[in-house]
């Protein structure tokens, strides 16, 4: 099936700056999508790379990129749907994401290391 | 019909008075869609928080099985599977929906559902499996956040599939409203955002779960 | 007030329910179950004598209207500030006397209860509710708006909220309460230590009530972002607004994680998972972190508001356009935004080690900065003003005092070395007190005051305000500057029986402050009364009592259900004074047919199922729970067959209120 961009049939706005869905959008989406799971499962199931700090590395990044993969071409995001709110309120959760992310594991570390000493307790972490 | 409009205030000498009432044709915009975006933002950040005690409990085997013992990949795989392509099988019910094409929708809807189910019925088959081992969610802190951060993705996707058929229903008596169109695209965001919250679940558990 | 019944009284219908539940030894509890039930039945009485059911179904059980649900939402804050105040007063009396072997009144067992009841009520039910209302009432009518964005999702809120006020307190005479302080930490409040009901109260209570201030917070940055007036520009929004939209950001991006905190929780108790408990790999301090996650954010979604009341009263009652509108706006988004950097002040004895503790110490500083740029663009504003004393502006007057002292406080705290000295003493108590009391409590006392002849249609009596004002104001001061001084001598928090004699004056100052407020609440309320009953010499007709700047003060007091009959256009900030300043002028005819909202049952079922549902859960009665679960899911689906959701007002009909409202102007407005 070719592209096709309907136009809005829906006069009424009842968004922010339209939705546009083609089969094309999504069959491209979902091959990106094949390519970017099929490679992880791959590396870490066939243990191609040679060390397992260095495998999660790569998983991640390829996690991160299918997810914008993802919002793309299967949640239509962009700058200018809904004014450019949804990205804004996309971009404010991924950094709290990040920080509540990061900041529990940097905190709880911090509290494992100290609350469990086998160290010299006047060298602090 | 009444042709009286509002009252203009008088402005300024120069230029056209200022205008401080509508003709009361003014209609606020419909607001659902970014609703509905919030409220995934904040799905968002529940699932970030069983992420957090995943990565912080990940290794808390508490002597008992990890990630090596129990994670069949290649039954992760098949669900991975499953769940995409029931990504792009909604994609197309929505295309049929810019088209109005009723049957296409409902067709392509059905399609997605018995894919969110037998994404479903591996999971339950999985999670029965390792209770079954002693692996359940009470041997260790490893075990609780494992179940609880993919038993919320799978309690996500049954409310979703449990929508799609009330959404299935609702088309097909009522059409390819608006309305039903909103909510079309409401269950696709959510469905998306799924598979989403599922490319974490199966990079950050899965296969980061098997390595040493 | 044993609870939990033995295992093998197990019962598939009554779970762990039984007679035993009933607090039948403990008189004081007795005696406030017959006055409440002699209480509501006279309640039940009177809208039954003046057959008010049938109005108290469709105009305010069942409604969407935004003004309505704002109303409610204050009245059940107001409520719920008279449990919360007497367990203050109760455990103030009982630190006054325990002292040197004196037990006092209330035994560890019922003082813990107190606090922590004190504590979840405080926040969750007295000072959510309050600023939820109030954001409710006035955000559509200050951006222009007729309704929220989602009106029925915003009965459904409501509902919720007050849903999860019930099942607190039932505590009180079914079962007990959590014994825990208001946080909850394990491994006190998980299974082992904690196995009766009270902490299932706890956590059942707040989850139906958060579920309905997640949902408020999206329904309303909705309306922010969707539907302001034409010509309203994010800049030219009232800065209350401002505040509202930030204040719902941090509602929306800060109770998910309460929600799968207090779910983790519930999975250590009712399953047996290992996510905070002492063996199998759990980690309590986890939850310490997670919860301040919330936890920090929680205290500004309840002062923001409050600083978005202060900004209108101090612009209006000095006459001025309000100082540095622009540096307003930035100092609340750089609040918002820092709010998620400095969690770990509330706990930086737990051991994190100097990096992390520096780290946090400093951004807990820079978040202060903001906040002192709000107070000097307060005092600009009113600086050259014609400022008018009325009790609004004496309530922001004693803010401004009270808060800062407050912050200081804050700010010392947020230096580690001094944490360590006095976290968990009384001096933190004194702090966190001053700071909610000068600042969120005497905000909404202010903004009650201000907009409440916009709801009902005359003023309040300014002398009964003045009374309340000062007694909270000097009843605040002598209730916690002593516990400044106790803390900094190394007095714990939560202790309900004290050796050393020296220290029982402090208390006893304290609680002469505390009789203070309580005749500053008594006063209020007594203000509501008298006002009543003079509201023909109260009255107000223009709908602008105070000569106002925002959009709510061009409506009738009360508005109309539809609140405009034309959507205004704005033009400036302070879009109503600019309007008045440019001789716009009101429509008197043309007026068109009105879209609106219906009112509508499924909230309040569902709300009510889902209670159930809670309660349900904390008896073990899982047959009952399992159904109520079904129940919530039916009745959600089936609201969603409905289909017919709003209806027209006709044009006749906006014709004889607006009419109605043209007389009373042109009567208000002719010469005596």
């Amino acid at each position: 099936m070719s592209s096709t961009h309907d136009s809005h049939a829906d006069a009424h706005h009842d968004d922010g700056g339209g939705y546009h869905f083609s089969t094309r959008g999504y069959v491209v989406g979902f091959l990106l999508a094949v390519v970017l799971t099929a490679i992880p499962f791959w590396l870490v199931m066939a243990k191609v790379l040679p060390t397992p700090g260095l495998t999660a590395a790569v998983i991640l990044g390829f996690a991160a990129v299918q997810i914008v993969v993802h919002m793309i071409y299967f949640l239509h995001m962009n700058s200018k749907i809904e004014s450019g709110w949804s990205m804004l309120a996309l971009i404010f959760t991924g950094a709290l994401v990040l920080i509540m992310l990061a900041g529990s594991i940097w905190v709880m570390f911090h509290l494992n290391a100290n609350m469990m000493p086998v160290h010299d307790m006047r060298i602090r972490p | 019909m009444s042709t009286s409009q509002p009252a203009y205030a008088t402005g300024g000498a120069a230029g056209p008075a200022p205008v401080f009432y509508d003709n009361g044709d003014h209609h606020p915009q419909q607001g659902t869609l970014l609703g509905f975006w919030l409220y995934l933002m904040s799905d968002c950040l529940i699932f970030a928080v069983l992420f957090a005690a995943y990565a912080v409990f990940g290794r808390s085997y508490a002597a008992g099985p990890s990630g090596v013992d129990l994670f069949d990949l290649q039954l992760v795989a098949i669900n991975t599977a499953l769940l995409l392509l029931s990504s792009i099988t909604y994609g197309f019910a929505m295309i049929g929906a810019q088209h109005g094409r009723k049957p296409h929708v409902l067709g392509w809807l059905a399609v997605t559902g018995l894919l969110g189910l037998g994404f479903l019925g591996i999971e339950l088959y999985e999670f029965a499996h390792l209770i079954h081992e002693g692996a359940g969610p009470q041997r260790s802190a490893f075990l609780s956040s494992f179940f609880t951060l993919v038993g919320t993705h799978g309690l996500h996707v049954t409310f979703g599939t449990l929508w799609l058929v009330t959404l299935m229903v609702q088309v097909s008596k009522h059409g390819l409203i608006p309305e039903n169109k909103r909510r079309l695209m409401c269950l696709s965001m959510f469905w998306h955002f799924l598979d989403v919250v599922w490319i974490g679940v199966f990079t950050f558990v899965y296969l980061m779960g098997v390595l040493p | 007030m044993s609870s939990a019944a033995p295992p093998d009284q197990h019962h598939l219908v009554l779970g762990r329910l039984g007679w035993d539940a009933l607090p039948l030894h403990e008189p004081i509890l007795i005696g406030t179950f017959a006055a409440t039930i002699l209480g509501g039945l006279a309640l039940m009485a009177l809208v039954t004598r003046y057959r008010l059911w049938g109005t108290l179904w469709r105009d305010w059980i069942t409604s969407i209207d935004h003004k309505k649900i704002g109303i409610m939402y204050i009245v059940l804050g107001l409520v719920m500030l008279l449990r919360g105040f007497a367990d203050a007063i109760m455990m103030r009396a009982q630190q006054a006397i325990a002292f040197g072997g004196e037990p006092g009144f209330l035994p560890p067992h019922h003082y813990d209860q107190i606090f922590t009841a004190h504590g979840v009520i405080m926040i969750f039910f007295v000072a959510m509710p309050l600023v939820t209302g109030f954001m409710n009432y006035l955000v559509p009518l200050q951006i222009g708006a007729r309704d929220v964005a989602f009106p029925f999702l915003n009965n459904f809120s409501f509902w919720m909220t007050a849903g999860g006020a019930v099942l607190v307190m039932a505590s009180l005479f079914v079962g007990e309460f959590a014994r825990t302080g208001w946080l909850a930490y394990p491994p006190l409040s998980g299974i082992l230590q904690s196995p009766g009901v009270g902490v299932d109260y706890y956590l059942w209570s707040l989850q139906v009530a958060g579920v309905g201030t997640t949902l408020s917070g999206i329904n309303l940055i909705a309306t922010i972002v969707k539907m302001r007036a034409p010509g309203m520009t994010m800049m030219r929004m009232p800065v209350f607004t401002w505040t509202s939209l930030c204040t719902n950001v941090l509602i929306v991006a800060a109770f998910p994680v309460l929600t799968a905190v207090l779910a983790m929780l519930s999975l250590d108790r009712y399953v047996g998972t290992n996510f905070f408990t002492n063996d199998l790999g759990g980690n309590a301090m986890l939850y310490v972190n997670l919860i301040w996650i919330w936890g920090h954010p929680e205290v500004y979604i309840l002062i923001l508001p409050c600083f978005g009341i202060f900004s209108e009263v101090v612009s209006t009652f000095s006459r001025k356009r309000l100082f540095g509108y622009a540096s307003m706006v930035y100092a609340t988004v750089v609040i918002t935004i820092l709010s998620y950097l400095v969690w770990l002040h509330h706990f930086f004895t737990m051991g994190s080690g100097a990096s992390v503790n520096s780290f946090f110490g400093i951004t807990t500083m820079i978040i202060s900065i903001p906040t002192g740029a709000k107070i000097f663009n307060w005092l600009f504003t009113m600086y050259r003003g014609r400022i008018q004393f009325e009790v609004p502006m004496l309530w922001t007057v004693g803010f401004m005092v009270t808060f800062v002292i407050g912050g200081m406080t804050g700010v010392l705290l947020a230096v580690p070395p001094a944490d360590f000295v006095l976290h968990n003493s009384l001096f933190l108590i004194a702090h966190f007190h001053n700071v909610i009391i000068g600042g969120v409590l005497f905000g909404l006392f202010a903004g009650i005051v201000f907009w409440f002849p916009k709801a009902f249609g005359y003023k309040l009596d300014p002398f009964w305000g003045k009374v309340s004002f000062w007694c909270w104001q000097i009843g605040f001061f002598f209730a916690f500057m002593p516990l400044y001084v106790l803390g900094l001598m190394g007095v714990t928090r939560r202790m309900s029986q004290f050796d050393d004699p020296s220290l029982q004056i402090w208390f006893q100052i304290a609680a002469f402050g505390a009789l203070l407020i309580a005749a500053g609440i008594a006063a209020f309320f007594i203000q509501l009364v008298v006002s009543y009953l003079r509201r023909e010499q109260l009255r107000d007709v223009t709908g602008d009592p105070w000569d106002g700047r925002t959009l709510e003060w061009s409506t009738s007091s009360p508005p109309p259900d539809y609140n405009f009959a034309f959507t205004p256009v704005v033009h400036d900030n302070d879009a109503w004074h600019d309007m008045k300043r440019r001789g716009a002028v009101r429509p008197t005819a043309g007026f068109k047919p009105i879209h609106m909202p219906k009112n509508t049952a499924a909230g309040v079922i569902i709300a009510a199922l889902s209670t159930a549902f809670g309660f349900a859960l904390i008896w073990h009665m899982w047959l009952a729970a399992g159904l109520a679960f079904a129940a919530i899911v039916i009745a959600t689906i089936v609201h969603t067959f409905n289909y017919r959701r709003d209806y027209y007002i006709p044009a006749d009909e906006v014709t004889r209120s607006e009419d109605r409202r043209t007389a009373a102007l042109a009567a208000a407005a002719a010469p005596a």
